[in-house]
């Protein structure tokens, strides 16, 4: 009988090294030669950076929406102004830009021997049609709504000359718009930029491959290839940061961050330049009443949320800005509303909910900080007397029953900036702006919009964004919590990451200090 | 003859019936490709236009007829989500999910049925104990779990493969296939397990069976016995098993192929479906569907000829 055992246990041991065995039979040794690892990489100087989601359908940055795809293609395109790391608009495909003394028009001069990436030059042509093409509102609303500030556009020479309606202190960050060549159709397959990348090949679900532009107008690129590489999990990123696939991945939390290895990575932490809240729908009962929103921001402890979903990590907010947008920030709003249970059963019995309520909290369950947030929130508000149901969601369902349908009582979420102007942040909360999904209707809130629209003073219009940011936190429009923390694993040796105010990763300052990578 | 008009007929059947039944699943649940696309950047306006240039703003009836007549006439559209013919975006993605499968597959009948027949003849209590608790673990595992696990193991600790780079099939095959070989284990591990289990109590059903006895009275050793009479009675149930086997796989190859980050067409389902691009999920559900029917057939063809019996 023993040796029937001894011969089955053999016969497993055999199996098992089997199974080994014919994987490993065609690899050169141990540090797998054929694939490039990150000293391979280093060598080459290349680097492949993993991304959690596929780009947008187009990669016409003209069309394209997602910010994930905006992150990758901000090498590739650049427009007659680029901002830098801190926020500041410096001269890009335009050398010099004139601001007329009342604002009310721009000069632009052309910069000399501009290419694009098929080698064309930038002609006054191509930067008439990018401009055009972003605010012709003949198929309805224009890509660029903002546009139809321009009354007259002259171009002479190499310079063009933008006159305005009235004058527009955002106006120069729409320029940053991408300048694309006038007479090419394939950009949502093979787009062509001026950046310092050029797109090389994109593999649906897969890859998007960019190299050095050779003949770019301003400092080149250090590094010769830069792939990314979609994985959607964040285990499987982990996997790939591990295994030595990836070399650069944004974006991780502090439960992923932690377990990489600090002899082969360092983490550099950035913001996510985002509003994260427990946003309300205003419309809604009980949110339609101001005393319970503000029971609710009385329930919640923003540091603890912080200490216990994020490991701390992260920067508490108090209204719909944060602090990347410099002199429109209101750091003191943060406080405005400390954790104090007392108050917000107080404030829940006066609007008539003694018991408190049952609420919905709709998240989209692919963002697993949100689904934390909740969790977390949800404990909060029990203290006091609210009982949360957390409904999690698809992402598609989100965007369409929340979002764009309003058929919602509240979500967590982080609304961004498409842009560093302050409209961008807090135009939806106008009560009839389109992309006003929570509904938020105050009628002091509207007339500050309405002047701050027709501010051309620079002090008076800031004056104005403080005075709204003051008012939604007042009226408690949202729950606010956090600006989130970005989280960035590099691969040692590799430097020059650089943080935006915006949701960009400038692959052109990166670069290996050293080959010499173990 | 009359068998395979028969089956086609069955399979034109199933797959007009799965088709349709995805086409109208999506008309029940929320979410729309064109505000997908659009994300937050979407307005009435903007979701309108481009609803229009999809078709969606069709009826849902015109919209199936006229993918069903796109699909037999061969065209089987454009993604929404990449502007590209569907058939171009799934082949290559389909290459390395049938590699996968395949080694999976490979793995499954070869080990599992040797393993089930010793595992039959080898009865103590101590073995039985062993085999029973490696057998429940291995079937337990999930498919996450265990991938993650073979990923550390054989990918970071003993670097036999690189978790997260996948080699181009078609650039670098000998690559690829032992990028997927260890995915393919991940698959086969409960697979086998449970093949292992039929065959043993299968195996221990027709051992009671009076015909085994009267072949032991007439004095035919137990090896004989298990070759001559017994396993061809039990190689019946195991290849409708492995049949179904066949079509499970491409069940556990979606979750496979995410932790592996392999290009397949499991994961590309799973991100169609989350972004509304029916055209890509109507035609790998087809596709799914068609391999489903087939399997079955396979096995019932092979039972036909291992059985003149069966008739």
């Amino acid at each position: 009988m023993k040796k029937k055992i001894l011969a089955l246990l053999l016969v497993l041991c055999l199996g098992c090294s089997l199974l080994t065995a014919c994987g490993g039979k065609t690899n050169n040794g141990p540090t797998g030669k054929d694939t490039p690892t990150g000293s391979d990489r280093a060598a080459a100087n290349e680097i492949t950076v993993g991304i959690a989601q596929d780009l947008d359908e187009s990669l016409d940055p003209h069309k394209a929406v997602a910010a994930g795809t905006k992150e990758v293609m901000f090498n590739v395109f650049e427009g007659l102004v680029k901002p830098d790391k801190d926020g500041n608009l410096i001269p890009a495909i335009a050398s010099e830009v004139n601001v007329a003394e009342d604002g009310g028009s721009y000069t632009f001069t052309l910069r000399d021997g501009v290419k694009f990436h098929n080698g064309e030059a930038v002609t006054m042509q191509d930067v008439l049609y990018s401009i055009n093409r972003n605010a012709d509102d003949s198929a309805g609303e224009p890509l660029i709504p903002a546009l139809s500030v321009i009354a007259d556009m002259t171009a002479e020479d190499n310079r063009l000359t933008v006159t305005l309606e009235q004058p527009d202190s955002d106006f120069l960050a729409y320029m940053t718009l991408a300048i694309l060549p006038e007479n090419y159709d394939k950009q949502d397959t093979a787009p062509v930029g001026t950046g310092p990348f050029r797109f090389v090949s994109r593999t649906a679900q897969d890859s998007i491959v960019l190299e050095r532009f050779a003949d770019y107008w301003g400092a080149p690129a250090k590094l010769d290839r830069v792939t990314y590489k979609v994985i959607e999990n964040a285990q499987g990123l982990l996997l790939g940061l591990q295994s030595g696939a990836l070399d650069l991945v944004s974006h991780l939390g502090s439960t992923q961050t932690s377990q990489l290895s600090e002899k082969d990575f360092r983490i550099e932490e950035g913001t996510m330049n985002l509003v994260q809240a427990l946003y309300l729908n205003n419309a809604e009962k009980p949110f339609d009443d101001v005393r319970v929103r503000q029971a609710l921001c009385y329930a919640v402890d923003k540091q603890a949320v912080l200490e216990l979903a994020f490991d701390g990590y992260g920067h508490p907010l108090g209204s719909s800005m944060f602090p990347a947008f410099g002199r429109y920030f209101d750091g003191s709003l943060t406080d405005y509303y400390t954790q104090d249970t007392e108050k917000a059963k107080a404030l829940l019995a006066e609007a008539g909910y003694p018991d408190g309520f049952d609420m919905t909290v709709t998240v989209p369950s692919n963002y697993q900080p949100h689904m934390d947030t909740a969790e977390v929130l949800s404990e909060m508000l029990g203290a006091v007397g609210i009982r949360v149901t957390i409904l999690p969601v698809e992402w598609s369902s989100w965007l369409s029953d929340v979002y764009g349908g309003r058929k919602f009582q509240s979500t967590v979420i982080g609304v961004d900036a498409s842009n560093l102007t302050a409209d961008a942040l807090l135009g939806r909360f106008y009560s009839t702006a389109s992309n006003n999904f929570t509904n938020y209707s105050n009628a002091e809130f509207d007339a500050l919009y309405e002047q701050a629209q027709n501010t051309f003073d620079e002090d008076a219009y800031t004056s104005l964004v403080l005075q709204m940011e003051k008012n939604l936190t007042e009226n408690a429009a949202n729950v606010y919590i956090q600006d989130m923390a970005d989280l960035v694993a590099v691969r040692k040796g590799l430097a020059g990451l650089q943080f935006y105010p915006l949701y960009v990763l400038d692959a052109a300052s990166l670069y290996w200090a050293d080959t010499a990578v173990s | 003859m009359k068998y395979a008009a028969k089956k086609i007929g069955m399979l034109v059947i199933t797959v007009l019936l799965v088709s349709f039944l995805t086409f109208m699943a999506f008309q029940l649940i929320s979410g729309d490709p064109a505000e997908t696309l659009l994300g937050t950047a979407a307005t009435p306006e903007r979701v309108q236009a481009l609803r229009e240039e999809l078709g969606l703003d069709r009826p849902f009836l015109v919209r199936y007829g006229s993918w069903l007549l796109g699909f037999l006439t061969g065209d089987l559209g454009e993604s929404y989500s990449y502007r590209q013919p569907v058939w171009e975006l799934v082949a290559p993605k389909l290459a390395s999910t049938a590699a996968l499968t395949g080694i999976s597959f490979v793995l499954i009948t070869l080990l599992s049925l040797p393993l089930g027949v010793l595992s039959a003849r080898v009865r103590s209590n101590v073995a039985d104990g062993i085999r029973t608790a490696f057998n429940q673990l291995c079937m337990a595992l999930p498919p996450f779990v265990l991938g993650v696990l073979l990923s550390w193991v054989f990918g970071i600790l003993l670097h036999r493969f690189m978790p997260g780079d996948f080699p181009s099939l078609t650039a670098d095959p000998a690559g690829a296939l032992r990028y997927l070989f260890y995915a393919a284990v991940c698959i086969a591990v409960p697979r086998i397990a449970m093949t292992v289990r039929l065959l043993r109590s299968n195996i221990a059903g027709e051992m009671q069976k009076e015909y085994v006895l009267a072949a032991a009275a007439r004095g035919a050793s137990p090896t004989m016995i298990l070759r001559r009479h017994v396993l061809k009675n039990v190689l019946l149930p195991t290849v409708t098993f492995l049949g179904q086997t066949m079509a499970e796989i491409i069940g556990a190859a979606i979750i496979v192929e995410q932790v592996f980050a392999i290009p397949g067409i499991g994961r590309f389902l799973v991100s169609s479906v989350a972004n509304r691009d029916y055209p890509v999920v109507q035609t790998i559900v087809v596709l799914l569907a068609f391999w489903v029917v087939l399997t079955g057939t396979l096995a019932e063809l092979i039972n036909h000829a291992v059985d003149k019996r069966l008739g």
